[in-house]
């Protein structure tokens, strides 16, 4: 079937959305629709649905969030007296381990190309699925065993993992870190270093192979085009974690000398291969979550995104640029070449400043109306700026050797991962959770969650730079009177809760959404994203039809076709299409 | 990130304004007086709130006792104010944006979505920022790193170096004086006050540390130098220092290295080089020496006895310069 489109028109998806007997003319009102196969917690245990993978990615990383962020509290808890002896330093050492690597590795990657991008990538390139779905499985439930090996390692004789989440050699070895604790923290780095690297080869297919007809690369939502360089970089950095791990894991137990000077080995080399991973990382959690953003500034503003391009070739540039840095968290190694990594991460400003002007100019001449997920995006706006401006200044060697290791470091990469991870990453959960539950998250709670958040982060954060400044170095149980830092850590301490306090009107939030559901319709925000075409929650196979693609909003395009003649990207290519004739699948 | 500058980066060697290009953000034709207005008043305020004060704001850092130490500092003190400039003005324009267009009515606002010219001027000015700050880190960095040759006795001037070997260890430090014969070590809180082992340096010498690990990375770090410097097993870190005021300057190790991280402190304290003499007969008279304390093989930690937690802040012992 070929037509010539002038108004516009349905197409059908490349694979129709299953036997499910819904044509184009009841788009839109899909309410439930047949499920395929097992349903109840069978369906669970065995779907091969992204919907369904992205939702258990979901709670599972939002409970390693939690738990993770009890530890933290008690951390905070710790620190609010000197000399304090709340937990012991065993304990305390296992505390901050534990926080980092349960969020890092089990919270912010996994909650964003786990559970977001699993559920939303698919439905923005009009695909019926990920490209390979029972990989997609595959890495959830490799992801699953990870996690729960990391989060019981505190049960196992001699305690969880305590040398911090980057595990420097040889602290690391089994001398110094004797327990199960460790090896546990080994395979889980494992485990779910593959269910990483599955999920990236899926949502590279994925963007490559099943958008829609129409959906060139210029026309993917930002937050795709993220996702599809996520998964570039997570190929790139994670199989070198998993060489490290295993290289640890043979000095722990089969007598390799890798890491030990005693055997000849370097125990610089562990730094050189985690940070070749761990730079990445830092922006394979990042981006997602700048796509997030990315995505709801444009619907709340009812604007399209300003500088689509730009905003695609700093991803990419920010991308290439990660894997050239790693070697700015050696500085005070003395053994790396300080002028080209300093550069390296200078030039990373760049990029990033053009996105804040990017997200300046879409709300600039806007109508911003500031429902929950905008208001965690300018959040996220203030947060990142801060984290990213004290970014700029660790790129220096000198300034990097007075700040190394201290609290004004801790205080950076808590405001840049606490701005993305959380200000970004639930703007998106309550921007999408509509969609993916068919429901409404009730506003007044979302903002006071906001603002609590927003006014814990800033008293739990500022006073930990200039704290570090004094000279308080990270990872430190207890200080002395005399050092002067009660005052600001006790501040630091009443954000903390605060910021812990705020979460407390989420989980309200997610039961009151449960009890009293408020439905949300198709498209509750006016998104211009594929996803916001078909019903909430999608059905099956996602659609029915899909709308024509003209640009990288084509749902707004098709519910304003007064305003579409704007959205050409500056060339007339996109106004000819719509003369073209569009092929549907045959 | 980082975005718009101002002359703070130059006023840092040459310490006057200078008037670098100044932003504009995205504008549109109706706004454009309001942001001339702002463009103009920072063009002209900025550089004479920097360049007119003739002094570095401190930004909660140390001034530094040593001249590398002042040199960082200086940096910093310079990068912090462009930060503050920079990070302000954008974290001022966000707010301004998100205040003046919030939604006052229905209407559908023009749908435009890009502006090369725009789009080109904030890719250029962040590389002319970019650039200007590394080549401060450079000079900064050239000053910072530079060591007079190994086991050299005097500086090219003639003045004299001494040469101080620092070794960590699980968890205490050792600092010895192999051309004084002197070896000072102790752990945790030892040493005077219970702020850990004190290394005695003097005033107005190049001191060349010899940094090195006997078992685990450390870090070494006295927050009024501004410096800090891994200790690395297998690795002979060298820098050195130039205290120009004396004084007591609190260390730590900021590297965690297992249980009692949190307690391995340390004291420099800069003497004028007669009191050091002194200080140096005195700890050879007390037996603090090399032949008594000869120098371990190299991975092998010297004796020391272990402290449970709940006693180790809690009754530090007063003595010094013993093991």
């Amino acid at each position: 079937m070929t037509t010539t489109v002038e108004t516009p028109e349905l197409i059908e998806p490349e694979e129709p959305g299953g036997p499910d007997g819904h044509g184009p003319s009841d788009h839109g009102h899909g309410g439930e629709h047949a499920e395929h196969g097992p349903t109840g917690l069978l369906k669970w245990l065995t779907s091969t649905d992204h919907k369904v993978i992205g939702k258990s990615y979901m709670i599972t990383s939002l409970v390693t969030f939690f738990i993770s962020g009890a530890m933290a509290l008690v951390i905070r808890a710790q620190l609010a007296n000197p000399t304090s002896s709340l937990v012991n330093f065993q304990t305390y050492n296992e505390l901050f381990t534990m926080h980092g690597s349960l969020m890092l590795y089990l919270f912010a990657g996994p909650f964003a190309f786990g559970g977001l991008a699993n559920y939303i990538v698919p439905l923005q390139v009009g695909a019926p699925d990920m490209a390979y779905p029972r990989l997609n499985a595959l890495s959830y439930w490799l992801y699953l065993g990870g996690a729960s090996m990391m989060t019981l390692s505190f049960v196992v004789a001699g305690g969880a993992a305590s040398f911090g989440w980057v595990a420097y050699a040889p602290l690391s070895n089994s001398i110094n870190s004797p327990g199960a604790g460790t090896d546990m923290w080994l395979m889980s780095l494992g485990l779910t270093g593959f269910s990483a690297i599955f999920t990236g080869v899926n949502l590279v297919a994925t963007v490559f192979y099943l958008r829609a007809p129409g959906m060139t690369m210029f026309r993917i939502p930002i937050f795709s085009w993220n996702m599809l360089v996520t998964g570039i970089l997570i190929l790139i950095a994670f199989p070198v974690l998993f060489g490290a791990v295993v290289m640890l894991f043979c000095d722990r137990h089969f007598g390799t000398h890798i890491f030990s000077v005693q055997g000849g080995g370097v125990p610089v080399l562990w730094q050189h291969l985690f940070w070749f991973f761990g730079h990445p990382e830092v922006y394979i959690l990042a981006l997602p979550y700048f796509g997030i953003v990315t995505d709801i500034i444009p619907v709340f503003s009812r604007k399209p995104l300003f500088g689509y391009r730009g905003m695609v070739f700093a991803t990419l540039s920010i991308a290439a640029l990660s894997t050239g840095v790693w070697a700015h968290h050696m500085f005070t190694t003395g053994v790396v070449l300080l002028p080209f990594f300093s550069l390296l991460s200078y030039l990373i400003a760049i990029p990033t400043g053009i996105k804040f002007f990017n997200w300046v100019g879409t709300m600039w001449g806007g109508q911003l109306s500031f429902q929950t997920p905008m208001l965690f995006s300018i959040g996220f706006l203030f947060a990142f700026l801060m984290g990213g401006v004290t970014g700029v200044l660790l790129a220096s060697p000198p300034v990097d050797f007075m700040t190394h290791d201290t609290y004004f470091v801790v205080a950076h990469f808590h405001q840049v991962l606490i701005g993305t991870t959380v200000f970004a990453g639930f703007a998106g959960f309550y921007f999408w959770y509509p969609k993916m539950f068919g429901r409404m998250l009730n506003e007044r709670l979302g903002k006071i969650h906001f603002w609590l958040l927003f006014i814990g982060f800033w008293l739990t954060f500022i006073p930990q730079y200039i704290v570090g400044l004094k000279g308080m170095p990270r990872r430190v149980a207890d200080y002395l009177t005399s050092n002067g830092w009660t005052g600001l850590n006790q501040l630091s301490t009443v954000g903390a809760m605060v910021i812990g306090v705020s979460f407390l009107f989420f989980l309200v939030n997610l039961v009151q959404s449960w009890r009293k559901p408020v439905l949300a319709g198709d498209n509750p925000w006016d998104g211009g994203g594929l996803e916001w075409f078909t019903s909430s929650p999608p059905p099956h196979h996602n659609f029915t039809h899909l709308p024509p693609i003209r640009s990288e909003r084509p749902v707004w395009d098709y519910n304003h076709p007064e305003h579409r003649k704007d959205e050409s990207h500056g060339d007339k290519r996109h106004r000819e299409h719509e003369k073209e004739t569009v092929g549907a699948s045959s | 990130m980082n975005a718009f500058t101002n002359g703070s980066p130059t006023s840092l060697l040459a310490r006057d304004p200078s008037s670098d290009a100044h932003p504009a953000g995205p504008s549109d034709p109706a706004r454009g007086r309001r942001w001339k207005r702002l463009a103009v008043g920072l063009a002209i305020g900025a550089p004479l709130v920097l360049g007119g004060c003739n002094f570095y704001p401190t930004y909660g850092a140390s001034r530094g006792v040593t001249t590398q130490g002042q040199d960082t500092f200086k940096l910093y003190s310079g990068m912090m104010t462009t930060g503050i400039i920079i990070g302000g003005f954008v974290g001022i324009l966000i707010l301004y944006t998100v205040l003046r267009y919030r939604r006052r009515s229905d209407d559908m606002p023009k749908q435009f979505h890009e502006s090369i010219p725009i789009e080109i001027l904030y890719t250029a000015i962040p590389v002319f920022v970019v650039a200007v700050l590394f080549l401060f880190t450079v000079l900064t960095e050239n000053n910072v790193d530079a060591t007079v040759p190994n086991n050299a006795r005097i500086t090219t001037t003639g003045a004299p170096v001494l040469e101080v070997k620092i070794t960590a260890f699980q968890w205490g430090w050792r600092f010895d004086y192999p051309n004084n014969n002197v070896s000072v070590s102790g752990e945790v809180t030892d040493g005077p006050g219970g702020l850990g082992p004190q290394m005695v340096l003097p005033v107005g010498e190049t001191v060349q540390i010899l940094l090195v690990s006997n078992d685990v990375i450390h870090g070494f770090y006295v927050r009024d130098f501004n410096f800090s410097r891994y200790a690395l097993p297998g690795v002979q870190n060298r820098f050195d220092l130039n205290i120009i005021k004396p004084g007591l300057f609190p260390g730590q190790c900021t590297q965690i290295c297992g249980l009692y991280h949190s307690e391995m402190l340390f004291t420099v304290k800069g003497v004028t080089p007669s009191d050091f003499a002194t200080w140096t007969t005195s700890e050879i008279a007390a037996g603090h020496t090399l032949q008594r304390y000869p120098v371990p093989a190299a991975n092998t930690p010297p004796p020391y006895t272990h402290v449970t937690p709940s006693n180790a802040l809690a009754a530090p012992s007063a003595k010094k310069g013993s093991l």
